[in-house]
């Protein structure tokens, strides 16, 4: 039965292949031998020449500047320019890209199986995440606004990780994520500005400001494990209940964080805390995020990654089956919750500024909505949906108030047609991403 | 606390409670037959308040130029009657269009469409009329009265009466008659009930226009009490009832009311007796605390493996 099923699908893939429009046909072909790492290769030629002859292009092609998001907002603010910035597309970013893809995917497949053979994975991801990375400076690195949407971008990657292995993993519906965030926000902010900034309330600093960056990680992960201690909170009730009343549980929680932290003068209270030195650079998130998709992908192909799982499809059942419950939920919570933390500390220090109001209701409508567009149970969906989220609230700008109406509608409609989000309990290896593709 | 005091804050509170209970029943309606909160709920209330708004300007309008006068708590009745009619059509298309297609869906999904409906109600009112506030207009006017050093003024009077009433009224319906029966009988069966020749579509949009009803009925009583009105009133207001109808135990009519007024005294009094600002921190704390004692609520059945999730 397999086997057939499996022929059929050759087949198909094999009519597929023959059909479709001969240009396409060739560029699939050719593509379709480069791995990640040409991919990479061209993408950061690309970004280069943007860098460095960007402007004199766009100008030579009707442009006034750059264009921000490929152009994209265009279609809202002067359609008039969309074929310029089409052409800018195509001459900076896809011929090139494509060019040095293709033609480099000899060397580059070569050099792919090396690192597979020779390397152990974590190095293997960690050249690929560096050159990921110039790619994204060199792309960050003409306007500051840029730098500013992937450091948002980067954040909420974090926390709809966090969040998909409470919604998804576990099953739960908790909405306890601001709470946590806004913990970990103001436990960073706290600590580097007591010991790094001479503030008005907090006074001198008590060490040298020189040593701030070096020591922003031990903070962020001190503030990460406040916040876990915070999330008992939610975690304990979760031993007796789930489902709705953990989701009010989590609720309450997420009100009660925010109505303390306005009633707390010392930090500013409903005004908002500020002098947050900007430690939280682009490359900076850009390593916790990694760091963070690292560590919560291999929990969720942990063992006990596993339990949660099982927990939330049948929590007697798991039981049973000599699953710790309490443990895996705890420990489940805890985790998310210390992620989150981190996400927030780093938000606070993106900033430069924090104030409750910010970690509010809104904040959980856009946490959850980028964990069900993406995906449940799935690192690359929830990959997909902070992007997509992040990338669509940018894009939309233009409109205003209306994309608050335009988004609304598209997730309803992701809603209906795939209940679960659009990459749903599925997960692709990282292995198979860098692989060599000859 | 003085007992003239006490007096004083309890007046309040059962009127600041009677807008949450109002809500929290078309909460725990929808979940006692659908097993989902309706998260749009909160704005649905919003969209009541504004639809009252409309009907007694244009009322009071008619009725002040001469062309059809009327006293002014025929307004009122009339007002209440026609908002709450208009805003059952505002539930039952929520209801259209977030909820029935995603019937078989894991219940989150419907969590989040829900979520992005009332998003959508809230933009789409502050893109028709703008971002200022509106005032209520005073239909009735306001005369004070003193019970022994007690004020209280004649619409919190007769908030507080006709919420106790709607209650009631719903309570009867709920109990007596056959369509009541019908969703008696789909609350504790959902899969079955269907079998027996009840509509679980219309079923479910009659949950929806009534606890719809009710919210706009909420929402006039708030206008009245508050006559300030802007998009986003419903959201914490909402999230508050939302609070309450599990705090009544999930399902129960008696329960979410009760929860209602509950979370109304207890805000009314945390803010008479400590400082107003921590009104919220304190209020969800007890919440908190009720709920790990008591997961189910007060009138919930415990947790059961019936739960769709």
């Amino acid at each position: 039965m397999k086997a057939t099923d499996n022929q059929i699908k050759n087949l198909e893939r094999v009519e597929k292949k023959t059909t479709g429009i001969r240009p396409v046909r060739w560029l699939r072909e050719k593509t379709r031998r480069v791995p990640a790492l040409g991919w990479l290769l061209g993408a950061l030629t690309a970004t280069i020449i943007e860098s460095s002859v960007g402007l004199p292009l766009a100008r030579a092609f009707g442009l006034w500047s750059v264009p921000g998001l490929f152009g994209l907002r265009f279609i809202f603010t002067s359609p008039a320019s969309i074929p310029s910035a089409v052409i800018y597309v195509l001459v900076v970013y896809i011929i090139p890209a494509l060019i040095v893809a293709v033609s480099t995917a000899g060397i580059t497949n070569r050099a792919a199986a090396f690192m597979q053979d020779k390397l152990p994975v974590p190095i293997n991801v960690i050249i690929h995440a560096a050159l990921l990375y110039a790619t994204l400076h060199v792309w960050g690195s003409i306007t500051d606004y840029r730098v500013l949407l992937l450091s948002f971008i980067f954040i909420s990657i974090m926390l709809t990780l966090s969040l998909n292995l409470v919604n998804g993993y576990m099953g739960e519906f908790s909405c306890s994520h601001p709470g946590f965030m806004s913990i970990g926000a103001y436990a960073a902010s706290i600590m580097t500005v007591l010991f790094f900034v001479n503030d008005d309330v907090f006074g001198a600093h008590i060490l040298s400001p020189v040593l701030g960056p070096f020591i922003f990680p031990i903070i962020l992960i001190v503030g990460g494990f406040i916040t876990s201690i915070g999330a008992l909170a939610v975690a304990i009730p979760s031993f007796r209940t789930r489902g709705d009343y953990l989701a009010i549980i989590s609720l309450a929680f997420t009100f009660i964080v925010k109505s303390l932290l306005e009633n707390l003068e010392i930090i500013g209270g409903p005004r908002g805390f500020m002098n947050q030195p900007k430690y939280a650079s682009l490359p900076v998130i850009f390593v916790w995020m990694v760091l963070c998709i690292w560590t919560i992908y291999n929990f969720t192909r942990s063992t006990l990654g596993k339990a949660s799982c099982a927990v939330r499809d049948n929590e007697t059942g798991a039981d049973a089956m000599t699953i710790n419950t309490r443990r895996t939920k705890m420990i489940t919570f805890l985790f998310a919750a210390f992620w989150a933390g981190v996400a927030g500390g780093l938000f606070a220090h993106v900033m430069g500024y924090i104030n409750p109001a910010t970690f509010g209701v809104l904040k959980l409508s856009e946490v959850l909505a980028m964990v069900y567009l993406g995906g449940l149970n799935s690192v690359l969906g929830s990959i997909a949906g902070a992007i997509g989220l992040q990338f669509l609230l940018e894009l939309l700008r233009p409109l205003a108030m209306l994309k608050w109406i335009v988004i609304p509608v598209l997730l309803i409609i992701v809603m209906i047609r795939r209940p679960t989000g659009l990459i749903a309990f599925t997960e692709i290896k990282v292995e198979d991403i860098l692989k060599p593709r000859n | 606390m003085s007992l003239n005091a006490f007096l004083q804050n309890l007046a309040n509170a059962l009127q600041w409670g009677s807008f949450y209970a109002l809500i929290a029943l078309g909460y725990s309606m929808v979940y006692g037959i659908l097993m989902l909160f309706n998260f749009a709920h909160g704005d649905i209330f919003m969209v009541g308040a504004y639809i009252g708004l409309f009907v007694s300007t244009s009322l009071v309008t008619l009725s002040a130029t001469g062309i059809l006068p009327m006293a002014g708590w025929l307004i009122l009745v009339l007002t209440i009657f026609i908002s709450m009619f208009l805003t059952s059509f505002v539930g039952m298309a929520v209801e259209r269009v977030a909820y029935r297609p995603l019937r078989a869906a894991p219940r989150a999904s419907a969590a989040i469409t829900g979520l992005m409906v009332g998003i959508i109600l809230e933009t789409g009112n502050l893109a028709l009329l703008g971002a200022q506030r509106r005032k209520f207009p005073e239909i009735i006017a306001q005369s004070t009265f003193h019970i022994g050093q007690v004020v209280v003024t004649n619409t919190k009077i007769l908030i507080i009466i006709l919420s106790i009433l709607l209650m009631i009224a719903l309570h009867q319906f709920i109990r007596r008659t056959r369509w009541g029966m019908a969703m008696r009988a789909m609350a504790y069966d959902f899969v079955v009930v269907p079998l027996m020749g009840v509509s679980i579509n219309r079923i479910a949009a009659m949950t929806f226009a009534i606890g719809s009803a009710l919210a706009a009925a909420a929402g006039i009583f708030f206008g009245i009490a508050y006559p300030v009105l802007e998009p986003y009133m419903g959201l914490l207001i909402g999230w508050k009832a939302f609070v309450a109808a599990i705090l009544g135990g999930r399902g129960s009519i008696v329960g979410a009311a009760l929860a209602g007024f509950l979370l109304g005294f207890i805000e009314i009094f945390v803010a008479a007796i400590f400082p107003s600002t921590l009104r919220d921190l304190i209020a969800y704390s007890i919440i908190l605390i009720i709920l790990t004692i008591r997961p189910h609520g007060f009138f919930g059945e415990a947790y059961s493996a019936r739960l769709r999730l």
